[in-house]
Protein backbone atom coordinates (compact mmCIF):
# COMPACT_ATOMS: atom_id res chain seq x y z
CA UNK A 1 0.00 0.00 0.00
CA UNK A 2 1.48 3.40 -0.68
CA UNK A 3 0.28 6.78 -0.66
CA UNK A 4 -0.34 7.28 -4.31
CA UNK A 5 -2.28 4.01 -4.87
CA UNK A 6 -4.20 4.42 -7.98
CA UNK A 7 -2.84 8.07 -8.87
CA UNK A 8 -1.50 8.38 -12.69
CA UNK A 9 1.43 10.88 -12.58
CA UNK A 10 2.73 12.38 -15.92
CA UNK A 11 6.80 13.67 -15.51
CA UNK A 12 8.47 15.38 -18.04
CA UNK A 13 11.93 14.82 -18.57
CA UNK A 14 12.16 11.42 -16.78
CA UNK A 15 14.69 9.74 -18.18
CA UNK A 16 17.57 10.54 -16.24
CA UNK A 17 18.40 12.94 -12.90
CA UNK A 18 15.61 14.16 -10.87
CA UNK A 19 12.78 13.19 -13.36
CA UNK A 20 13.84 9.79 -13.31
CA UNK A 21 14.26 9.74 -9.16
CA UNK A 22 10.86 11.29 -9.22
CA UNK A 23 9.68 9.21 -11.62
CA UNK A 24 10.49 6.28 -9.32
CA UNK A 25 9.42 7.26 -6.44
CA UNK A 26 6.09 7.84 -7.24
CA UNK A 27 5.87 4.55 -8.45
CA UNK A 28 7.27 3.30 -4.96
CA UNK A 29 4.44 4.58 -3.87
CA UNK A 30 1.63 2.95 -5.92
CA UNK A 31 1.64 5.75 -8.84
CA UNK A 32 1.13 4.46 -12.41
CA UNK A 33 3.29 6.79 -14.48
CA UNK A 34 3.19 8.26 -17.84
CA UNK A 35 6.89 9.29 -18.45
CA UNK A 36 7.81 12.47 -21.06
CA UNK A 37 11.13 13.05 -22.70
CA UNK A 38 12.52 14.38 -25.84
CA UNK A 39 13.21 10.86 -27.37
CA UNK A 40 11.26 7.44 -25.84
CA UNK A 41 14.60 6.26 -26.00
CA UNK A 42 15.95 7.88 -23.08
CA UNK A 43 13.10 6.77 -20.99
CA UNK A 44 14.00 3.23 -21.23
CA UNK A 45 15.92 2.58 -18.36
CA UNK A 46 13.22 4.60 -16.26
CA UNK A 47 10.03 3.05 -17.99
CA UNK A 48 12.36 -0.92 -16.72
CA UNK A 49 12.31 0.59 -13.16
CA UNK A 50 9.05 1.61 -12.82
CA UNK A 51 7.78 -2.12 -14.49
CA UNK A 52 9.88 -3.24 -12.42
CA UNK A 53 7.58 -2.51 -9.17
CA UNK A 54 4.96 -3.37 -11.12
CA UNK A 55 3.31 -0.10 -11.96
CA UNK A 56 1.74 0.51 -15.18
CA UNK A 57 4.13 2.96 -17.62
CA UNK A 58 3.71 4.48 -20.58
CA UNK A 59 6.07 6.37 -22.69
CA UNK A 60 5.63 9.46 -24.70
CA UNK A 61 7.85 12.38 -26.65
CA UNK A 62 7.55 15.49 -26.68
CA UNK A 63 9.84 18.56 -26.96
CA UNK A 64 7.87 20.78 -24.47
CA UNK A 65 8.83 24.05 -26.02
CA UNK A 66 6.66 22.84 -28.74
CA UNK A 67 2.30 23.17 -28.25
CA UNK A 68 1.56 20.34 -31.12
CA UNK A 69 4.03 18.00 -29.56
CA UNK A 70 3.04 18.73 -26.23
CA UNK A 71 -1.18 18.50 -26.85
CA UNK A 72 0.01 14.98 -28.83
CA UNK A 73 1.33 13.67 -25.72
CA UNK A 74 -0.87 14.60 -23.28
CA UNK A 75 -3.82 13.44 -25.59
CA UNK A 76 -1.72 9.97 -25.52
CA UNK A 77 -1.41 9.81 -22.08
CA UNK A 78 -4.85 10.71 -21.39
CA UNK A 79 -6.32 7.58 -24.20
CA UNK A 80 -3.89 5.37 -22.30
CA UNK A 81 -4.58 6.43 -18.40
CA UNK A 82 -7.98 8.20 -19.00
CA UNK A 83 -7.13 10.93 -16.12
CA UNK A 84 -3.78 12.28 -15.16
CA UNK A 85 -3.75 13.31 -11.52
CA UNK A 86 0.02 14.30 -10.87
CA UNK A 87 1.95 16.41 -13.12
CA UNK A 88 5.40 17.38 -12.60
CA UNK A 89 7.10 19.50 -14.61
CA UNK A 90 10.95 18.68 -14.68
CA UNK A 91 12.22 18.90 -17.87
CA UNK A 92 14.83 21.62 -17.89
CA UNK A 93 17.97 22.63 -19.80
CA UNK A 94 21.19 24.81 -19.03
CA UNK A 95 23.09 27.07 -21.83
CA UNK A 96 25.21 29.03 -19.33
CA UNK A 97 27.05 32.35 -20.23
CA UNK A 98 27.81 35.53 -19.16
CA UNK A 99 25.24 38.54 -19.65
CA UNK A 100 27.03 40.64 -21.88
CA UNK A 101 28.48 37.58 -23.79
CA UNK A 102 24.96 35.43 -24.00
CA UNK A 103 23.28 35.04 -27.55
CA UNK A 104 19.77 35.58 -28.27
CA UNK A 105 19.67 31.40 -29.55
CA UNK A 106 21.04 30.89 -25.98
CA UNK A 107 18.83 33.04 -24.17
CA UNK A 108 16.02 31.30 -26.11
CA UNK A 109 16.98 28.05 -25.71
CA UNK A 110 16.38 28.23 -21.87
CA UNK A 111 13.11 29.78 -21.86
CA UNK A 112 11.71 27.62 -23.97
CA UNK A 113 12.06 24.66 -22.52
CA UNK A 114 12.18 25.61 -18.92
CA UNK A 115 9.28 28.19 -18.74
CA UNK A 116 7.52 27.91 -22.01
CA UNK A 117 7.66 24.06 -21.77
CA UNK A 118 5.97 23.98 -18.48
CA UNK A 119 3.39 26.49 -19.24
CA UNK A 120 2.34 24.59 -22.57
CA UNK A 121 2.06 21.47 -20.35
CA UNK A 122 0.27 23.03 -17.20
CA UNK A 123 -1.68 24.32 -20.02
CA UNK A 124 -2.38 21.38 -21.64
CA UNK A 125 -2.96 19.32 -18.39
CA UNK A 126 -5.38 21.70 -16.24
CA UNK A 127 -7.54 21.22 -18.88
CA UNK A 128 -8.04 17.85 -18.03
CA UNK A 129 -7.75 18.33 -13.87
CA UNK A 130 -10.62 20.81 -14.49
CA UNK A 131 -13.02 18.40 -15.76
CA UNK A 132 -11.53 16.40 -12.98
CA UNK A 133 -12.30 18.60 -10.56
CA UNK A 134 -9.11 17.66 -8.76
CA UNK A 135 -5.56 17.36 -9.94
CA UNK A 136 -1.96 18.65 -8.54
CA UNK A 137 0.88 20.22 -10.10
CA UNK A 138 4.23 20.16 -9.33
CA UNK A 139 7.06 22.32 -10.89
CA UNK A 140 10.78 21.53 -10.70
CA UNK A 141 12.19 25.36 -10.22
CA UNK A 142 15.55 26.39 -9.14
CA UNK A 143 17.35 28.04 -5.63
CA UNK A 144 18.86 29.71 -8.80
CA UNK A 145 14.84 31.51 -9.71
CA UNK A 146 15.27 33.05 -6.14
CA UNK A 147 18.72 34.33 -5.53
CA UNK A 148 20.18 34.19 -9.82
CA UNK A 149 23.63 33.58 -10.46
CA UNK A 150 26.37 35.30 -12.18
CA UNK A 151 26.42 33.05 -16.04
CA UNK A 152 22.97 32.06 -15.22
CA UNK A 153 20.71 35.24 -16.06
CA UNK A 154 18.77 32.95 -19.05
CA UNK A 155 18.13 29.97 -16.21
CA UNK A 156 17.45 32.06 -13.66
CA UNK A 157 14.82 34.28 -14.90
CA UNK A 158 13.28 30.65 -16.49
CA UNK A 159 13.14 29.37 -13.06
CA UNK A 160 12.01 32.67 -11.30
CA UNK A 161 9.23 33.10 -14.10
CA UNK A 162 8.59 29.36 -13.43
CA UNK A 163 7.83 30.02 -9.90
CA UNK A 164 5.46 33.22 -10.61
CA UNK A 165 3.52 30.69 -13.06
CA UNK A 166 2.87 28.43 -10.24
CA UNK A 167 1.69 31.16 -7.91
CA UNK A 168 -0.59 31.85 -10.48
CA UNK A 169 -1.62 28.38 -11.29
CA UNK A 170 -2.07 28.15 -7.85
CA UNK A 171 -4.85 30.84 -7.89
CA UNK A 172 -6.58 30.40 -10.58
CA UNK A 173 -7.02 26.58 -10.05
CA UNK A 174 -7.65 26.37 -6.35
CA UNK A 175 -11.25 26.53 -6.71
CA UNK A 176 -11.13 23.23 -8.93
CA UNK A 177 -8.91 21.28 -6.26
CA UNK A 178 -6.32 21.88 -7.98
CA UNK A 179 -2.89 22.62 -6.10
CA UNK A 180 0.27 23.68 -7.49
CA UNK A 181 3.82 24.25 -6.17
CA UNK A 182 7.37 24.70 -6.85
CA UNK A 183 10.51 23.22 -5.67
CA UNK A 184 13.44 25.37 -5.22
CA UNK A 185 16.20 22.20 -5.44
CA UNK A 186 19.95 23.49 -4.35
CA UNK A 187 22.89 22.21 -5.91
CA UNK A 188 21.53 18.55 -6.51
CA UNK A 189 24.44 15.78 -8.04
CA UNK A 190 22.79 15.20 -11.89
CA UNK A 191 24.48 14.83 -15.54
CA UNK A 192 23.89 19.37 -15.14
CA UNK A 193 26.00 20.15 -12.74
CA UNK A 194 28.44 17.67 -13.42
CA UNK A 195 29.19 19.89 -16.22
CA UNK A 196 30.69 22.82 -13.54
CA UNK A 197 33.85 23.34 -13.14
CA UNK A 198 35.61 21.76 -9.68
CA UNK A 199 36.58 25.35 -8.59
CA UNK A 200 32.41 26.21 -8.91
CA UNK A 201 31.68 23.16 -7.38
CA UNK A 202 34.21 23.26 -4.47
CA UNK A 203 32.49 27.12 -3.82
CA UNK A 204 28.76 25.63 -4.31
CA UNK A 205 29.95 22.84 -1.37
CA UNK A 206 31.65 26.05 1.02
CA UNK A 207 28.06 27.33 0.83
CA UNK A 208 26.01 24.80 1.78
CA UNK A 209 25.80 24.23 5.64
CA UNK A 210 24.79 20.45 5.63
CA UNK A 211 28.26 20.23 3.90
CA UNK A 212 26.98 18.03 0.79
CA UNK A 213 25.53 17.65 -2.31
CA UNK A 214 21.75 17.34 -2.59
CA UNK A 215 20.85 13.63 -4.46
CA UNK A 216 18.02 13.39 -6.77
CA UNK A 217 16.13 11.33 -4.36
CA UNK A 218 16.12 14.43 -1.85
CA UNK A 219 14.15 16.21 -4.80
CA UNK A 220 12.11 12.87 -5.32
CA UNK A 221 11.36 13.27 -1.60
CA UNK A 222 9.83 16.75 -1.61
CA UNK A 223 8.11 16.07 -4.88
CA UNK A 224 6.39 12.85 -2.82
CA UNK A 225 5.27 14.90 0.07
CA UNK A 226 3.83 18.05 -2.31
CA UNK A 227 1.92 14.73 -4.52
CA UNK A 228 0.52 13.11 -1.62
CA UNK A 229 -2.02 14.42 0.77
CA UNK A 230 0.11 14.96 3.07
CA UNK A 231 0.25 18.52 1.70
CA UNK A 232 -3.48 18.83 1.30
CA UNK A 233 -3.21 22.25 2.30
CA UNK A 234 -0.32 23.61 0.96
CA UNK A 235 -0.90 25.28 -2.71
CA UNK A 236 1.02 28.18 -4.32
CA UNK A 237 4.69 27.65 -2.43
CA UNK A 238 7.98 27.06 -3.21
CA UNK A 239 9.80 24.66 -1.11
CA UNK A 240 13.57 25.26 -1.01
CA UNK A 241 15.09 21.97 -0.49
CA UNK A 242 18.93 23.17 -0.60
CA UNK A 243 20.76 21.58 2.50
CA UNK A 244 20.39 25.50 4.01
CA UNK A 245 22.06 26.57 0.86
CA UNK A 246 19.64 29.47 1.19
CA UNK A 247 17.38 30.24 3.62
CA UNK B 1 -30.95 15.87 -29.89
CA UNK B 2 -31.74 19.60 -30.63
CA UNK B 3 -29.04 22.40 -30.16
CA UNK B 4 -30.87 24.08 -26.95
CA UNK B 5 -31.02 20.58 -25.78
CA UNK B 6 -27.15 19.85 -25.87
CA UNK B 7 -26.39 23.77 -24.91
CA UNK B 8 -28.96 22.87 -21.82
CA UNK B 9 -27.17 19.55 -20.67
CA UNK B 10 -23.88 21.01 -20.70
CA UNK B 11 -24.69 23.89 -18.82
CA UNK B 12 -26.69 21.93 -16.33
CA UNK B 13 -23.14 20.02 -16.22
CA UNK B 14 -21.01 22.36 -15.80
CA UNK B 15 -22.55 24.80 -13.50
CA UNK B 16 -24.45 21.87 -11.49
CA UNK B 17 -27.88 23.75 -11.94
CA UNK B 18 -31.02 22.63 -12.99
CA UNK B 19 -32.15 21.94 -16.36
CA UNK B 20 -35.36 24.17 -15.99
CA UNK B 21 -32.81 26.92 -14.38
CA UNK B 22 -31.37 27.44 -17.78
CA UNK B 23 -34.14 29.52 -19.69
CA UNK B 24 -32.44 31.95 -23.10
CA UNK B 25 -32.40 35.24 -20.89
CA UNK B 26 -30.93 33.54 -17.92
CA UNK B 27 -27.23 35.21 -17.10
CA UNK B 28 -24.38 32.77 -16.31
CA UNK B 29 -22.75 34.46 -13.85
CA UNK B 30 -25.77 36.75 -12.07
CA UNK B 31 -28.42 33.70 -12.75
CA UNK B 32 -26.46 30.45 -12.67
CA UNK B 33 -23.87 31.32 -10.09
CA UNK B 34 -20.41 30.97 -12.75
CA UNK B 35 -17.58 32.60 -11.80
CA UNK B 36 -15.36 33.80 -14.82
CA UNK B 37 -13.33 30.53 -14.85
CA UNK B 38 -16.56 28.49 -15.40
CA UNK B 39 -17.62 30.83 -18.29
CA UNK B 40 -14.20 29.74 -19.64
CA UNK B 41 -14.88 26.06 -18.84
CA UNK B 42 -18.04 26.41 -20.57
CA UNK B 43 -16.77 27.96 -23.66
CA UNK B 44 -14.16 25.41 -23.91
CA UNK B 45 -17.02 22.64 -23.28
CA UNK B 46 -19.04 24.51 -26.30
CA UNK B 47 -16.08 24.17 -28.40
CA UNK B 48 -15.59 20.07 -27.74
CA UNK B 49 -18.78 19.73 -28.02
CA UNK B 50 -19.41 21.30 -31.15
CA UNK B 51 -15.79 20.97 -32.83
CA UNK B 52 -16.33 25.05 -33.32
CA UNK B 53 -13.54 27.50 -31.55
CA UNK B 54 -14.72 30.47 -29.97
CA UNK B 55 -12.37 33.25 -30.41
CA UNK B 56 -12.20 35.22 -27.02
CA UNK B 57 -13.81 38.48 -28.75
CA UNK B 58 -17.29 36.63 -29.35
CA UNK B 59 -16.74 34.19 -26.30
CA UNK B 60 -16.74 37.64 -24.30
CA UNK B 61 -20.39 38.13 -25.52
CA UNK B 62 -21.63 34.99 -24.77
CA UNK B 63 -23.24 35.69 -21.23
CA UNK B 64 -26.43 34.59 -21.49
CA UNK B 65 -28.05 30.84 -22.67
CA UNK B 66 -29.93 33.02 -25.67
CA UNK B 67 -26.74 34.47 -26.85
CA UNK B 68 -25.16 30.97 -26.97
CA UNK B 69 -28.00 29.37 -28.74
CA UNK B 70 -28.35 32.12 -31.16
CA UNK B 71 -23.93 32.17 -31.88
CA UNK B 72 -23.92 28.89 -32.34
CA UNK B 73 -27.06 28.84 -35.01
CA UNK B 74 -25.25 31.99 -36.55
CA UNK B 75 -22.72 28.93 -37.18
CA UNK B 76 -24.92 26.54 -38.57
CA UNK B 77 -24.11 24.45 -36.23
CA UNK B 78 -26.81 21.46 -34.71
CA UNK B 79 -28.93 22.59 -37.58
Amino acid sequence: MGCLDGKIALVTGAGRGIGRAVAEKLASEGADLALCDVKVEWLAETEAAVKGMGRKVISVAADVSKAAEVDAAVDAVQAACGRIDILVNNAGITRDGYLARMSEEDWDAVLDINLKGTFLMTKAVAKLMMKQKSGNIINIASIIGLIGNAGQCNYAASKAGAIALTKSTAKELASRNIRANAIAPGFIETKMTDALPEEIRKKMLDAIPMRRFGLPADIAHAVLFLASDASAYLTGQVLSVNGGMVM
Amino acid sequence: MALEDKVRDIIVEQLGVNADQVKPEASFIEDLGADSLDTVELVMAFEEEFGQEIPDQDAEKLTTVGAVIEYLKGKNIGD
